[in-house]
């Protein structure tokens, strides 16, 4: 009974919770303003997938805000991985109170929530406020936890005699943690990345009060002007255009990394 | 978590070997130098740790949009928001939202994990599936429950019902924090995944030998097995739940009748009119709220897996 009672169970919950909401974004996406004021589950009677994501990218600003979310995240992520990896590398092979109490204090970050409100005061003082180096430097902080923890882990379960084996083939630390530490490091570094990728990329509320509305909009601060022109507006069509072209390069990114992520997850966070 | 920091020192790799003890400085400094790790530290310290000790400070002072220079004022920001009667309900709305979103995304993940345990190629499939909403942006997930769940909205219409989903200044929250719910699943369903992964075989051949149901295996292999699984998911779902902001500003907005004003939106709110200190008040609220919640929390789920 269980043998084909669990497939259809699944195929009914996928199709409610994940089918129905994905339905409506598509197919609102397609619709004429006229048809998408009242959201429902109907086909579009008629189809204009293309004047509504044209619209988007004209009215919403979505191509410059595609390149500022770029500009902020993937500098971010780099600076995420580089400097977590080799915080990590630390923190795993060393042991003392110090290395402890440093490592204690990088990740109490995944805990303790970030002071949202005088960060701005902080960056204002720097000149950073409402620049791109200013947010890439927020992001950066707030995210480092999550790499170091998951990295640090995940180092923790490879054997130090490869290590020692360049060692003594007269490798420095550098030559050990680009050539064997790094490259090991692979599968963490899908999770870490698809982490960091899925906050930073999605951020309004840190962008929010860093970037503010102005010329370093990103796509999450577009979308949110976008629908709050909704009340007089009704642009339901407008808005999941959005929707779509935010989610796909999170979507392709997850595809690419997904077989390394599992693997990541499984020897970062649960031992 | 700040639960691996507990178990760091020993966790840490022993001394290897030992024999050859060369040079003068200890060979850890060598093999492993610091420079590794300080920028990873400077950058944390500078743009995470400095703000949160910054906030022990501007809450007590008059910092807005309208003063040139900021000027100590004691417990006033503080008063005012007791007073107007914002901290209590804010308080109490995003603790109800974080143990309601904790219970409804870990409740989703174990039944989609245990669902999907078994690897094959149907289940890997449909894992992706149940992953989807955790891969879009918490705002977009936000304007689409609006859309199903809006009295005019494509649920109402399809069941030929006149529901105000979001409208109900008591059960509304509750709606919102299923939709928390909803979008983090998948992430605790690939956690509670790897924790099922980690259980030997043998041990759940041993129980099917002694004759165990499924139910019997669950409650006393798989269920103890999953603690430190169960450890990583509620912390962090409680604690990323406490920080919530996107999902709700999106759905309610904070209504109605600020029924669903959690923190942040709060300071979202108080920031644009420019009381920055008032805001930082809250911030700091949350700060002191999350340390109470968190450490008591991260010390209770250690003890208890190792009890299990």
């Amino acid at each position: 009974m269980w043998r084909y009672g669990r497939p259809a169970l699944v195929l009914l919950l996928a199709g409610l919770a994940v089918g129905v909401p994905l339905w409506l974004v598509l197919v609102t996406s397609a619709k004429p303003q006229g048809e998408a004021v009242r959201p429902n589950l109907d086909p579009p009677r008629h189809w204009q997938p293309a004047e509504n994501y044209a619209d988007a990218v004209s009215q919403g600003e979505m191509f410059r805000g595609f390149v500022n979310s770029l500009l902020v995240v993937v500098p971010s992520v780099a600076l995420v991985l580089i400097l977590g990896a080799g915080a990590a590398w630390v923190f795993a092979r060393r042991s003392s109170r110090l290395v402890s109490a440093a490592y204690a204090l990088t990740i109490s970050g995944l805990l303790l929530p970030p002071a949202v409100i005088t960060i701005v005061m902080e960056l204002r003082q720097l000149g950073l406020a409402g620049t791109r180096p200013g947010m890439i430097a927020v992001y950066t902080g707030m995210y480092l936890s999550t790499s170091v923890f998951f990295m640090t882990g995940f180092i923790r379960a490879i054997p130090t005699e490869l290590e020692e084996a360049a060692r003594l083939d007269g490798a420095g630390p550098l030559r050990i943690f680009l050539r064997i530490i790094l490259p090991l490091l692979r599968p963490v570094i899908a999770t870490a990345t698809i982490m960091v990728m899925l906050y930073a990329w999605s951020d309004i509320f840190y962008a929010f009060f860093v970037l503010g509305g102005g010329d370093g909009a990103t796509l999450p601060i577009n979308l949110y002007q976008v629908a709050s022109a909704q009340l007089y507006l009704n642009n339901w069509h407008l808005i999941f255009a959005y929707v779509v072209v935010m989610s796909l390069p999170m979507v392709a990114v997850f595809l690419v990394a997904q077989r390394k992520i599992v693997s990541g997850i499984t020897s970062g966070a649960v031992k | 978590m700040a639960d691996t920091a507990i178990r760091t020192r020993r966790a840490a790799p022993p001394p290897a070997g030992g024999q050859k003890r060369a040079g003068r400085l200890p060979r850890a400094a060598v093999h492993h130098p610091w420079w590794f790790a300080l920028p990873a530290v400077a950058v944390f310290v500078a743009f995470f740790l400095v703000p949160n000790l910054l906030n022990f400070y501007y809450p007590f002072t008059n910092w807005s949009s309208y003063h040139p220079d900021i000027a100590f004022t004691g417990l006033d920001n503080f008063r005012t928001i007791a007073d107007d009667g914002s901290l209590l309900r804010s308080l109490r709305t995003t603790l109800l939202y974080a143990a309601l979103a904790a219970l409804f995304q870990n409740g989703f993940g174990l039944g989609l994990a245990l669902l999907l345990e078994e690897d094959s190629r149907f289940n890997r499939f449909f894992r992706a599936v149940f992953f989807l909403p955790v891969l879009i942006s918490a705002l977009a997930v936000g304007y689409v429950f609006q859309a199903l769940l809006d009295q005019d909205g494509a649920l109402n219409s399809a069941l030929g019902t006149d529901i105000p989903w979001l409208g109900s200044t008591t059960w509304t929250v509750v709606v919102v924090s299923v939709i928390h719910g909803w979008k983090w699943m998948g992430l605790a369903m690939l956690i509670y995944l790897a924790g099922l992964k980690g259980i030997p075989g043998d041990m759940l051949e041993a129980a099917k030998v002694d004759g165990a149901g499924p139910w019997r295996t669950f409650r006393s292999v798989r269920w103890p097995m999953l603690a430190p699984a169960l450890t990583f998911n509620v912390t962090t779902a409680l604690i990323g739940s406490m920080n919530t902001f996107d999902i709700v500003q999106a759905t309610t907005g904070g209504g109605p009748a600020a029924s669903t004003e959690v923190f942040n939106i709060y300071m979202f709110r108080i920031f644009g009119q420019g009381l920055y200190a008032q805001a930082s008040a809250m911030s700091l609220v949350l700060f002191l709220i999350v340390v109470a919640i968190a450490i008591p929390l991260v010390v209770g789920l250690r003890r208890r897996e190792q009890m299990l």
